[in-house]
């Protein structure tokens, strides 16, 4: 899942890069990701984290690489939850194999050292 | 919201059309399906606004973890018979393999266990064959009254 998906559209994710250069992806607090009343919904967040993981994975491979990206599975854990502001979210690969990355997502609202979601997922990197 | 709604006042189904209707859920665009004793079901329908790569056709995975959320969710009001505020602590999915492109994606949500302050829940998706799921999940929620 690119963030120029017609999902990632669906979404409205913004992209921005951090003073290493590493992608940020944006979202805005609107009703349309909302769950319970003034949080946003676990699965609005899940998704976010997604995105921002598979297109970080996506940009580490080499230019000539033609690998498919593939979800195996996400773990998110809730932290805090996801109040009225904009919502900022960045990836790190943990390992990138030949045959599966893994990839740790955090999102977070006012500061990344305090997170309100980081999610675990294990992609799978086919090649034919 | 109210968390003292008395058994015989939650209507599962008027509740599941309600948040349905408002929020992610609405931009996803799930729908209620079926529901019984400690579990719900819903129905994501098709969505080209909701794939992950145009030229597959094939859902972003995004929506259907937001599907899980919300049946999982409901499952633990059918357990308990009550409304009660609640909080997602941790959800994972499998993803087993990809929807197929064009077919609305089922989602059965299911309360396991209850205590007094965490319901475990798991849960399958399937895109029409349920023998034959497309993925499965497990969670943990807390209520928050009171917390």
């Amino acid at each position: 899942m690119e963030t120029n998906s017609p999902f990632a559209r669906t979404m409205g994710f913004g992209s921005e890069r951090d003073s290493e250069g590493r992608l940020v992806l944006t979202m805005a607090f609107e009703t349309n990701k909302m769950g319970r009343p003034g949080f946003l919904h676990g699965g609005a967040i899940a998704g976010m984290l997604e995105a921002v993981a598979f297109t970080t994975l996506a940009e580490a491979l080499d230019a000539d690489d033609t690998a498919r990206i593939k979800p195996i599975n996400v773990t998110v854990n809730y932290l805090r939850g996801g109040r009225d502001a904009v919502t900022h979210a960045r990836a790190t690969i943990e390992r990138l194999g030949r045959r599966v990355a893994n990839v740790e997502a955090i999102a977070w609202q006012d500061d990344p050292e305090n997170p309100i979601a980081i999610a675990q997922m294990n992609l799978m990197l086919q090649r034919d | 919201m109210d968390n003292t709604l008395p058994t015989d006042e939650f209507d599962p189904v008027q509740l599941i059309r309600m948040m349905s209707g408002n929020g992610h859920n609405r931009l996803i665009g799930v729908k209620y399906n079926a529901h019984g004793s400690g579990w719900a079901e819903l129905r994501l329908p098709y969505n080209s606004a909701l794939v992950s790569d145009a030229s597959t056709g094939i859902l972003a995975s995004g929506p259907i973890f937001t599907m899980m959320d919300m049946a999982t969710s409901m499952s633990i009001w059918l357990k308990s018979g009550k409304f009660q505020p609640q909080a997602t602590l941790d959800l994972r999915i499998d993803y087993l393999r990809p929807a197929e492109p064009g077919k609305d994606v089922f989602g059965r949500g299911e309360c396991y266990h209850l205590t007094r302050s965490i319901a475990f829940v798991r849960g399958q998706a399937h895109d029409g064959n349920p023998d034959r799921p497309i993925a499965h999940v497990a969670g943990t929620y807390m209520f928050t009254a009171g917390a």
